[in-house]
């Protein structure tokens, strides 16, 4: 037995966090997760919920397969329900280009095993008859599926806690330094601790434990603008989303939708901001209404956005620290780790209890951005 | 020259768009409504037959006044009614007009948007026929109708008293006259009560009128529930005594005071503090209502004083632009506003002790009791989701786990309440401040404009 | 069928045009200057039904803040009645209504 105060340290309480904790805890470790506010009020609590298979970076099918496994049976595996819908998603292409690329993205989607259906325009007026006649052509993934972000983290939370997980909320991490081949953490509130593995899931924030380990990615804190519209008669179904990036909308069962629109607004982690600026809301507000024409007299009630962050190439970093054993890095999510939170945690307490996972997770390592870092096209358009 | 914009045509934004106007400057001045006046002063439609001279009492002489030299003022201003603020973004206003939203840039802002009344639920407060107080007033003077025929008054505030006697006059049955706040809460605050501006004391002699008239006037009630299966059909109370009392009746008067309507100072990013006395989370301003450089808030929008207060921190809101502009001031006359502003509003501080705003009886409210009417959530959904490992214990975290404050109106009605469930009897600066996003108001898609 | 008791009760007359209006299929009689939910509330108790449970509502604060007295137009349009003035033809109702069919 080691006189570490813990065998897993991980820094950040996020839904990475949280499902790192859960997975190490069902496995025996001796698990403390630390948190500088509350459980998943970031990132991780605040997005807009959804659980997208098609159309993903081709490379992250296999983790994100296993992720979906996992949020289908998060009521049996957590304990709680988390108003896991499976939905479905439809992806929209407004002229030939965009259904060329729609094609190349079910490719990549069939070859990985998911199920695609390839929608024309009569096809989509017959099952959505409420879409606008704008989309020549659609996909559908039905595996796809949408959670309550608000809910799931803290219910991930509990569950860990139950399996012997420490949790500790409001308590930020000031300093971590090496401490024999184990890590020395200090907290906010004086308080020390000691491991032997160090998880690094602090979100937009993650870099400072990064950079400490001579390690560093290019982080860029942002946040798409959110609107959630008042409540009416259920009738939409799937998640649904314009390929052209400007808008994904789906209703909840409640009857509101919410939405998502682009481009996306910097951020600002170190005073906890993420503006949305009105003019956004009314692009995005016209983005819907082009989608969905029927729903030009619903009114949009709230508005907000998260601090998330975003790697050049658009894909998260992932693994373990190229300088430092015992160091794991999971951040920079690019505005799609929600979906894959449950594997990523899997996958890190794999490698932190077996020494290796069989997931593939060679594209996310830190290493990548030893050399010039690859510019994402998404990454260009879907910014200011 | 610089843009200065007044949202709010109460006797606040009124009274601030005359002072800038009287030194040659030319304001924006924006309102929601179509008319104005405010809330307080606020003008029936020209067709309604409403004698407003009956109904403003001893304020008939200063309503009348405002309406005059509002028209003196038309002319000399931007005025822009029918027209909603609902996001501020830096030293822009995204308003909408006619259903089209539309923006206007400004140097300087000046909010005064008036207050709401602050409610306390009680089982059964969402059947139709409860209404606010302030709400059983504007039926009567907007629209010329009573909110029933048979009206019971609830809360605690000094305009139960004064709306019934109005009511009465019009012709409705008054069912009770109820209190919250104990006799001998406001007997200690008698002193301070004498010193009261007009419009309260008329509200206090009204408590003896109505006594005089036979109508019931209870102190220290502790509200049990409105009836009625689809309509409100009685509220049963339980007197000072503990003795359980109902009265027939076929709708309610609810209200415990007010509170600044503060979405958008909030959007203006002025900074909050909580204020014990009052029990909310108010913006910060100086002696003269500068909440940050370029904004300034005035009126029941920041404090809530009344029609008189209002009407002088407008004018002293102003004086601080114009001493902000670099123009020379009197200061003598700036000094009296002040004074005036101050005195109004401490004055309605200790008013707050005599009719208290009931922490412990919402505290106490049973976990089935609605809270949040936008969205359906009940008391024992906020302190069921609060009992739970990692739960939250403050205010935004409950409304993320349970929608409680998330729906339309944006935690308006139901704040006040919430923070005292979430405080549980604790000081309510420990429940956290409701962020405000916006819209402040809810907008339709089809403003954003063209889809193509 | 009987006609509903009426909530509010005018008692100062209104010099103006003949407005009439339709609500869940009654007619109702007003006059220009009147806001949709006197009008509604001068016949009946009913402004709309709760999203959630169907619980009837007619409005709360009368001034715009509460958002509880949004009414349904037949055109899909919704209109918050205690700030919006009856027009001669409204066609209101307290349920949903929504252009366009179900999920298929
Ligand atoms: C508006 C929005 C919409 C989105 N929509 C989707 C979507 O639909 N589908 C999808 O898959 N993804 C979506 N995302 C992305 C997704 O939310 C994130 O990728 C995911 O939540 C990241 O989780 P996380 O745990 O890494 O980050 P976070 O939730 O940010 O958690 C990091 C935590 O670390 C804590 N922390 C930081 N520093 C310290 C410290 N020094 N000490 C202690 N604690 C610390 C923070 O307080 C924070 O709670 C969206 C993101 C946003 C912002
Ligand atoms: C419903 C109600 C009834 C009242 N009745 C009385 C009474 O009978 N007698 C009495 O003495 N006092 C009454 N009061 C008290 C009243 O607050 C004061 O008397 C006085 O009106 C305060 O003046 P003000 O200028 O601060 O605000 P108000 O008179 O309330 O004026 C504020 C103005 O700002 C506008 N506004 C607010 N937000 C926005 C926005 N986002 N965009 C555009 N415009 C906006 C509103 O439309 C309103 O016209 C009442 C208050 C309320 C809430
Ligand atoms: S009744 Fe409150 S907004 Fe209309």
């Amino acid at each position: 037995m080691s006189e570490h105060t813990s065998d897993v340290v991980i820094v950040g309480g996020g839904l990475i966090g949280a499902w790192t904790a859960f997975f190490l805890a069902r496995r025996g470790q001796r698990v403390t997760l630390i948190e500088k506010g509350v459980v998943g009020a970031q990132s991780s609590g605040v997005n807009f919920g959804n659980l997208r298979l098609q159309g993903r970076f081709p490379g992250q099918y296999p983790l994100s397969l296993r992720s979906q496994a996992l949020w289908e049976d998060f009521d049996a595996l957590i304990g709680e329900d988390c108003e896991f819908e499976q939905t479905g998603h439809l992806y929209l292409a407004y002229d030939e280009e965009e259904h060329a690329k729609l094609e190349s993205y079910a490719k990549v989607s069939e070859s990985y095993g998911l199920a695609i259906e390839r929608l024309g325009r009569a096809e989509l007026k017959r099952r959505w008859p409420w879409l606008s006649e704008r989309a020549i052509a659609a996909t559908f993934s039905a595996r796809d599926a949408t959670a309550n972000p608000r809910l799931a983290t803290p219910a991930i939370a509990r569950a860990a806690v139950r399996h012997g997980a420490v949790i500790r909320e409001n308590t930020p991490v000031t300093a971590v330094d090496r401490s024999g081949d184990g890590f020395a953490l200090t907290l906010a509130d004086g308080g020390r601790l000691s491991c032997g593995a160090l998880v690094n899931c602090a979100g937009a924030w993650a870099l400072e434990i990064a950079e400490k380990f001579g390690e560093t990615a290019p982080v860029f804190p942002a946040g798409p603008p959110q609107f959630v519209t008042e409540p009416f008669p259920y009738l939409i179904g799937p998640s649904v989303q314009a390929i052209d990036g400007s808008v994904i909308f789906r209703q909840i069962p409640r009857g509101n939708i919410i939405l998502a629109g682009y481009p996306r607004t910097a951020a600002d982690p170190a005073n906890n901001r993420a503006p949305v600026p009105p003019a956004k809301t009314l692009a995005a507000m016209r983005a819907l209404a082009r989608v969905a024409p029927m729903l030009a007299q619903c009114h949009v009630i709230r508005v907000w956005s998260g601090i998330e962050a975003y790697l050049p190439d658009m894909i998260p970093v992932i693994g373990p620290s190229e300088t430092t054993a015992g160091l794991f890095h999971a951040f920079g999510f690019c505005g799609h780790g929600f979906q894959i939170g449950p594997g990523v945690g899997l996958c890190l307490s794999e490698m932190i209890v077996d020494g290796a996972t069989q997931t593939p997770l060679e594209p996310f390592s830190i290493g990548r951005f030893r050399s010039a870092a690859i510019i994402s096209e998404k990454f260009r358009r879907e910014f200011d | 020259m610089a843009d200065i914009v007044i949202v709010g045509a109460g006797p606040a934004g009124i009274s601030a768009a005359e002072t800038l106007c009287a030194k040659g400057l030319k304001p924006v001045l924006i309102d929601e409504g179509a008319r104005a006046g405010g809330q307080g002063y606020r003008r029936p439609a020209d067709n309604l037959a409403l004698d407003m001279n009956r109904l403003m009492g001893s304020e008939a002489g200063k309503y009348a006044a405002l309406h005059r030299r509002f028209e003196a003022l038309r002319a000399k201003i931007d005025y822009r009614p029918r027209t909603l603020v609902w996001a501020i973004d830096g030293n822009q206003l995204h308003l909408l007009q006619d259903g089209r939203a539309a923006t206007l840039a400004f140097d300087r802002l000046l909010i005064a948007s008036g207050a709401m009344d602050r409610v306390a639920p009680l089982p059964g407060w969402t059947l139709p026929g409860v209404f606010t107080l302030g709400g059983a007033q504007v039926a009567l003077k907007d629209q010329g109708c009573l909110i029933g025929s048979r009206v019971a008054f609830l809360g605690s505030s000094p305009l139960l008293a004064l709306a019934a006697k109005q009511y009465r006059d019009m012709g409705a049955d008054i069912a009770v006259i109820a209190d919250t706040t104990p006799f001998a809460a406001k007997a200690a605050a008698l002193p301070a009560l004498l010193r009261a501006p007009r419009t309260l004391l008329r509200g206090i002699s009204y408590m003896g009128a109505s006594l005089r008239a036979g109508t019931q006037m209870l102190h220290g009630v502790t509200p049990v529930a409105v009836e009625g299966e689809v309509r409100v059909e009685a509220l049963l109370l339980r007197d000072a005594q503990g003795r359980e009392r109902r009265f027939a009746c076929d709708a309610v008067a609810l209200g415990y005071g007010l509170k600044p309507e503060t979405q958008l100072a909030d959007l203006a990013q002025a900074e909050f503090a909580y204020d014990p006395d009052f029990r909310l989370h108010l913006p910060k301003i100086d002696g003269l209502g500068r909440a940050r450089p370029g904004l300034y808030l005035a009126g029941d929008g920041v404090r809530i004083g009344g029609a008189d207060a209002a009407e002088a921190s407008g004018a002293l809101a102003a004086h601080a632009i114009l001493t902000d502009l670099g123009q020379p001031q009197d200061i003598e006359l700036v000094r009296r506003l002040a004074r005036q502003v101050e005195r109004l509003r401490a004055f309605q501080r200790g008013l707050a002790r005599a009719f208290a705003w009931p922490a412990a009886q919402i505290a106490a409210l049973p976990d089935s009791v609605m809270l949040c009417r936008c969205e359906n959530v009940t008391i024992g959904d906020v302190r069921m989701a609060m009992a739970k490992e990692l739960g939250p214990i403050e205010v935004n975290r409950v409304k993320a786990m349970t929608r409680c404050g998330m729906g339309r109106c944006q935690g308006r009605v139901c704040g006040p309440a919430l923070q005292e469930i979430v405080a549980a009897g604790r000081d309510g600066a420990s429940a956290g401040r409701l962020r405000g996003q916006a819209p402040v108001k809810p907008i339709a898609l089809a403003a954003a404009g063209d889809p193509a | 069928m009987d006609a509903p008791k009426p909530q509010f009760r005018r008692v100062a007359a209104r010099a103006g045009q003949p407005a009439m209006l339709s609500f869940d299929g009654t007619t109702i009689r007003a006059t220009t200057g009147d806001s949709v939910l006197a009008a509604l509330l001068e016949s009946g108790a009913l402004i709309r039904r709760l999203e959630f449970g169907a619980e009837p509502r007619a409005g709360f604060c009368l001034m715009g803040a509460c958002q509880d007295c949004w009414v349904w137009s037949a055109e899909g349009g919704r209109f918050r009645a205690c700030t919006t003035e009856v027009a001669d033809g409204m066609v209101l109702s307290a349920e949903p209504q929504l252009l366009g069919g179900a999920d298929g």
